[in-house]
């Protein structure tokens, strides 16, 4: 690995850091929940790690543990993905929509 | 390499998305938006993703990769659309764990390719060193998270069912145990850097997921009820940050963008949280609150009853009902809807409901219940804009609130010392649905039941409700 391509990652990984930072600032409590729940499923990206690792691995008896272990991810990765977004909705859905019917 | 760059640009449209998406969360008005934004986002990642895999050795695992999505995608979904409102806090936990431990799988499957396949080649020098150091810190996060998670949710389910026998979530944490947890998390590094030496060293690694483990474990353990939002929302940003370390070892940049921006969100969320409580994080994090030295309630004060309460209410022009946590328990929402639209069609009473940054056991959880109970939004009001209207209010009707309506915390003495509270002993006439005049979560006793002017209803907040409703029917 060139230092230079590591040197870019820390990059990303630090200004990925300050934005997070500033992205949000105040957030009515109303939102909390929902919010921690779509950072949550956000969080699921590691799925692309997961597909990448499965794919890699199921060439034969090589690699059956690591392979194992990574389509064990991407169920997870999937579950938090898929259950997160759906749920974050469910609950906006209802606030939103409240709040028209209140108007 | 043209090919390449369409991978790239794939992930950085992905992470365009989640940006958005992660912004407009944050505002109620496009927060369902940015929701579908960032669902959108990972949607962009994965498709990226094949394509990638197509791009290079082609897919060769499509059975595991195939059966994976749709088993996760399927559970998700069902567990999504199934769940009660109410457990919605101990799903977002539950999820929170799968994150984090998909993460940590990833890590660990990327090392256990070295170690099964002998004709892999080691990388050496930097390469090595990031890899390892990188598998080594997603591990202890990732694992960190799953049991932290696990034991979150427990905590805020009260407990768990073992063979027909309830038991409930132990809260244990001896200041020892603070240094304990320190030496834990040194070893993990310790391990981390000796992996270097013999990255296939299989001891090594199961040794750091071992203690991650247990260092979730423990960091919840000490922590009460109440403080239980903010721990969820630093286990959420944790789960970040593990994707972010799982990014630096298959040097994918979307991975280190999205998860380092859900690490650091969520860290300023768990800070937002911490202020609404006027918390320190190192205090709920590693000072033992509440708990074992509860005040002894050596006062009585006297019951009154649904009928008498009905009376009151009847010429009052306007309540205000204060839900808190005991609301969330006894799952009265809906009985107090009706409360709400009995008086305000009967007497033509104003309602408004006052709302607790912390009242029960997420932030926002009586928001979501009370939603779910069809309760208009507008009549929701946040702590600082109902406060004033207090000393109108002919009632203040508290559900299920103690702490977070406790006169003490506007002195300078006690645990609540400080604390934000909703000002209920403004109002002209308190009456409180509670079942006993035990102390909340602080342990600290509260003057407010004991004033003249307060009513209580000693009883299950469904159960009174009813018996109230039923009174102001009759009436």
């Amino acid at each position: 690995m060139e230092p230079t391509v590591l040197i870019g990652s820390v990059t990303l990984f630090v200004m990925s850091i300050f934005l997070g930072f500033e992205l949000i600032t105040k957030v009515p409590a109303t939102l909390h929940t929902p919010l921690m729940s779509g950072a949550n499923a956000i969080s699921g990206i590691s799925i692309v790690g997961a597909l990448l690792g499965a794919n890699v691995a199921y060439e034969g008896g090589d690699t059956a543990v690591s392979g194992i272990l990574a389509f064990v991810a991407v169920v997870l990765a999937m579950i938090n993905v898929v259950g997160g977004f759906a749920v974050t909705n469910r609950m906006l859905n209802m606030i939103a929509g409240k709040k028209r019917g209140g108007q | 390499m043209i090919d390449d760059q369409w991978v790239g640009l794939g992930y950085l449209l992905s992470a365009t998305l989640f940006i958005f998406g992660l912004k407009r969360l944050s505002h109620p008005r496009t927060a369902p938006r940015g929701n579908q934004l960032g669902a959108m986002g990972m949607l962009v990642a994965v498709l990226t993703t094949v394509l990638q895999m197509q791009l290079g050795d082609g897919i060769e695992g499509w059975i595991l990769i195939g059966s994976g999505l749709l088993l996760g995608g399927l559970i998700g979904w069902i567990m999504a659309v199934r769940v009660e409102m109410t457990g919605m806090p101990e799903m977002v936990a539950l999820f929170n764990g799968f994150g984090g431990a998909a993460s940590a799988l990833v890590a660990l499957s990327e090392s256990w390719k070295y170690i099964e396949d002998d004709t892999l080649e080691i990388p050496t020098g930097l390469e090595l060193e990031v890899m390892v150091v990188a598998a080594g810190l997603s591990a202890l996060v990732g694992w960190m998270t799953l049991t932290g998670s696990l034991l979150a949710m427990l905590k805020l389910k009260g407990g768990v069912e073992i063979l027909g026998k309830w038991i409930r979530t132990p809260t244990w944490g001896p200041s020892w145990l603070n240094p304990v947890k320190g030496l834990l998390f040194l070893s993990t590094l310790v391990l981390i850097y000796m992996s270097i030496q013999e990255p296939t060293e299989t001891d090594y690694l199961f040794a750091i997921i071992g203690i991650s483990c247990l260092l979730g474990i423990l960091l919840v353990l000490p922590i009460g009820g109440a403080d239980m939002p903010v721990v969820v929302s630093l286990l959420n940003s944790l789960s970040g940050i593990a994707a972010a370390f799982t990014g630096f070892i298959i040097s994918n940049s979307v991975l280190i963008v999205a998860g380092s921006l859900v690490g650091a969100s969520g860290l300023i969320l768990t800070f937002i949280m911490c202020k609404a409580m006027n918390r320190e994080l190192i205090d709920v994090l590693f000072k033992a609150f509440g708990g074992s030295d509860k005040e002894q309630v050596t006062r009585t004060k006297v019951g009154s009853d649904a009928d008498e309460v009905a009376m009151m209410v009847d010429g009052a022009q306007k309540v205000i009902i204060v839900p808190g946590y005991g609301m969330a328990v006894s799952q009265c929402q809906h009985q107090v809807k009706e409360f709400a639209d009995l008086v305000s069609e009967k007497f033509d009473t104003e309602v408004k409901y006052a709302i607790h940054p912390v009242a029960g056991r997420m932030p926002g959880h009586m928001n979501v219940l009370l939603a779910e109970a069809n309760v208009p939004y507008d009549q929701l009001i946040e702590m600082d804009e109902i406060n004033p209207e207090m000393p109108e209010a002919d009632i203040a009707l508290i559900i299920g609130a103690n702490d977070t309506c406790n006169p003490v915390a506007r002195t300078k003495e006690g645990p609540l010392a400080g604390m934000p509270i909703i000002d209920a002993d403004m109002a002209r006439t308190v009456v409180i649905i509670k079942r006993s005049l035990s102390v909340g979560y602080a342990g600290v006793d509260n003057d407010l039941f004991y004033m003249d002017k307060t009513m209580m209803l000693f009883g299950d907040g469904k159960k009174m409700m009813n018996e109230l409703n039923a009174a102001v029917k009759e009436l």
